[in-house]
């Protein structure tokens, strides 16, 4: 009898939340987990900020596999979650699949890309961002060497790379890029050691300099260069904390604000292309306690000048994806 | 009387295990705070409280009817392949070129494109099958260990293809070109539509259930009422009293192996086909290893092996719901799911050895 009862208070408490769940914003996390300290735990934090300012709740998965995108994104649809976000490039493919079928939700996508009517494409300009680290990574480096360590090799890593290198090259000219990417499936995004390897091949070839645009592999990036007394710079989250004093600087990708917006503008959300540029402050670069000593006076300014330029529309930064080529660099 | 009765072994001991695998995992639940009723009853109302739930359940369930098949054909002769994950995944590859290179119209209706890709993945699954089952026969390489070192490299193949010559120009994602639409199989919304039956629109399962089932039919039939069925099964008893009998153990080995890693081909026709309609990495979603415990617990029978591939087919539903609405990590859906798999299948002995000694016990007793 007492276990009937529990049974049935479960099934009533489960049919509670379930009606609760209508209208609520949902989240998908990509397979690096939310807990990355990088892409998809900006995307975290977002959600959590707006939670804690509206009071709201929203839903939630860590997928687990690369088939799971699809079940996901449907079961969130079918529940009346609205907007249904998701994180990623990997999620173009499914989005397109499954939007068309539930036409009355939204979904964001964030760093997919979906023709569907009723998607929201956000679109970072990662090249701008990387432009302004590649800029200070030139400034501070003695060697006059730099290296890029990116997790899968996919377009919109080599946007980053390509972003960088370019950046470098406006403050010196001769300086060298060595760029390496981790890997060409997703473990690519998760495998710290691979990332701490590349780092030490990187500073054997002369590299005084790393950036990370790797997920949770930068992790292992950071830690190597701080290891072997070299500066690195983080990525999509501020990650200037994790090894404070050692990293240079974060390139910032706001995904928490995209994701804080979209779910603050709920079912009213309106579908199409979000570009999250300098000018839209989707992108730039982490100043704080723990690396205010490594960034110096002029280097803030010749970077600050260069954003100026680049929200102007004055200078203009090759974006890889725009051609699949990069003028200053070969992959 | 020195064993016990039939019902006992299939419908007991099973019981007994998932008993303790569902206690243990309510513990798990329990120890971080969260309410294990609620729990269950998450994953059952995920898995059959809606058509949306049986769907998907379904959808999972013939997955895990194909691989466990396989593995059980490898069993009866003594075989023990663990490769149905690399077998999958390459029977994908082969469901996959079929669909995407052969043209169109030479495939005017699902029906035909579906015997193209079957032929195909059965092909390939067998394929990949082979050469462990050869370097078995012939050079007495132990299978366990060359079918787990063919899961890595269909792994590393299918990722090499998926990113370089298969891969979609100008996408990110390590994924093929969708397949054309006339390749798409019926969902069982579409096929129930006509009885009148309204199902879940957007639930995968599709017409390889039936294919499935037939399967299983099919699989019967062929280990109990065919020569060949029989030569699998007295080479699986005792190898040396087959070759006695005339048998070839090289013979046996080879084919017990192809038709597994054939079967576990046959279930890309599900998941590439069916579901994914195009090629992406790690479509099988761990089903290859799923089977080796389906075909443990269904004792090897293709009925048992149905009845134990919805059990996981519940599981997997059930867990990726659970995922959904409770705060439970996604790692410790795994460990319940892990742990159904250690009792049911790893210490299946631990419930049984006792079991069994309580029935002679008591059926001595009687005889006394």
């Amino acid at each position: 009898m007492t276990l009937m009862k529990s049974f049935l208070g479960a099934a009533a408490s489960l049919a509670l939340t379930a009606g609760a769940a209508l209208a609520e914003p949902a989240i998908i996390f990509d397979l690096g987990g939310k807990f990355d300290k990088s892409f998809n735990e900006a995307g975290f934090n977002g959600a959590e900020k707006w939670a804690k300012e509206t009071g709201g709740s929203y839903l939630e998965v860590e997928l687990q596999s690369e088939a799971q995108r699809e079940q996901a994104l449907r079961r969130f649809a079918e529940t009346g979650a609205n907007p249904v976000i998701t994180m990623g490039f990997a999620m173009s493919t499914p989005i397109s699949e499954v939007a068309p079928d539930y036409p009355d939700t939204t979904f964001v996508t964030i760093d997919g890309w979906s023709d569907a009517p009723n998607v929201l494409n956000v679109a970072f300009s990662e090249h701008e961002g990387s432009y302004l680290v590649g800029m200070m990574a030139a400034t501070a480096s003695k060697s006059g060497t730099v290296g890029f360590i990116g997790g899968m090799d996919i377009p919109l890593i080599r946007k980053f790379a390509c972003g960088y290198a370019e950046g470098v090259k406006a403050v010196n000219p001769d300086a060298t890029v060595i760029a390496n990417m981790t890997g060409t499936t997703p473990a690519a995004w998760n495998d710290p050691v691979k990332g701490g390897e590349l780092t030490k091949a990187q500073i054997s070839q002369g590299a005084d300099i790393v950036y990370a645009a790797a997920g949770g592999t930068g992790l292992g990036v950071l830690q190597t260069a701080a290891d072997e007394g070299i500066l690195s710079i983080g990525v999509d989250s501020n990650q200037n904390h994790l090894q404070p004093g050692k990293v240079l600087t974060s390139m910032l990708k706001r995904v928490d604000v995209a994701v804080y917006e979209a779910m603050k503008a709920g079912a009213d959300i309106k579908p199409g292309v979000q570009v999250m540029n300098l000018a839209a402050d989707g992108v730039g670069y982490a100043l704080d306690e723990h690396n205010a000593a490594l960034v110096s006076d002029e280097m803030k300014a010749a970077v600050d000048a260069a954003a100026a330029k680049i929200i102007s529309g004055e200078l203009v930064v090759h974006d890889y994806m725009s051609d699949d080529s990069c003028p200053v660099l070969d992959f | 009387m020195d064993k016990m009765p039939k019902w006992a072994d299939v419908a007991l001991i099973p019981f007994l295990n998932l008993l303790i695998a569902f206690v243990l995992s309510g513990l798990v639940i329990f120890a971080i705070g969260e309410n294990p009723f609620k729990a269950l009853m998450t994953m059952i109302d995920g898995a059959f409280g809606s058509t949306y739930g049986w769907g998907y359940t379904l959808y999972y369930t013939t997955n895990f009817i194909f691989t466990g098949l396989a593995v059980s054909i490898a069993f009866k002769a003594a075989m023990f392949n663990i490769g149905g994950e690399g077998q999958a995944m390459i029977g994908g590859l082969g469901v996959g070129i079929a669909c995407l290179f052969i043209p169109t119209v030479l495939m005017p209706h699902w029906t035909i494109a579906l015997v193209f890709a079957m032929i195909a993945g059965a092909i390939f699954g067998a394929g990949w099958a082979l050469i462990p089952a050869y370097l078995q026969a012939k050079r007495g390489s132990h299978v366990v260990i060359t079918t787990i070192m063919f899961n890595f490299i269909a792994t590393a193949l299918m990722g090499y293809l998926l990113i370089g010559p298969l891969k979609l120009k100008g996408a990110q994602e390590s994924a093929s070109a969708s397949f054309p639409d006339v390749t798409n199989l019926p969902t069982l919304h579409e096929l129930l539509a006509p009885l009148g039956i309204s199902f879940s629109k957007s639930a995968p399962a599709n017409v390889s259930l039936f294919i499935a089932l037939a399967m299983c039919v099919v699989v019967y039939l062929l280990m109990n009422r065919s020569r060949l069925g029989y030569e699998i099964r007295a080479f699986g008893e005792s190898p040396t009293a087959s070759v006695y009998a005339g048998i070839s153990p090289t013979k046996i080995i080879i084919v017990a192996m192809m038709l597994s890693g054939a079967i576990s081909g046959l279930m890309a026709i599900n998941a590439t086909m069916g579901q994914h309609e195009r090629l992406i990495l790690n479509a099988v979603e761990g089903a290859g290893f799923i089977g080796i415990a389906v075909a443990l617990m269904g004792r090897n029978h293709p009925f048992g092996v149905l009845l134990a591939a919805l059990l996981f087919g519940f599981l997997y539903q059930g867990g990726s719901e659970l995922s959904l609405w409770s705060k439970i990590p996604r790692e410790l859906i795994v460990v319940i799911q892990g742990l159904v798999i250690l009792f049911t299948g790893a210490l299946d002995n631990m419930v049984r050895m006792p079991v069994e000694r309580m029935f002679i016990a008591a059926a001595k007793r009687k005889d006394a």
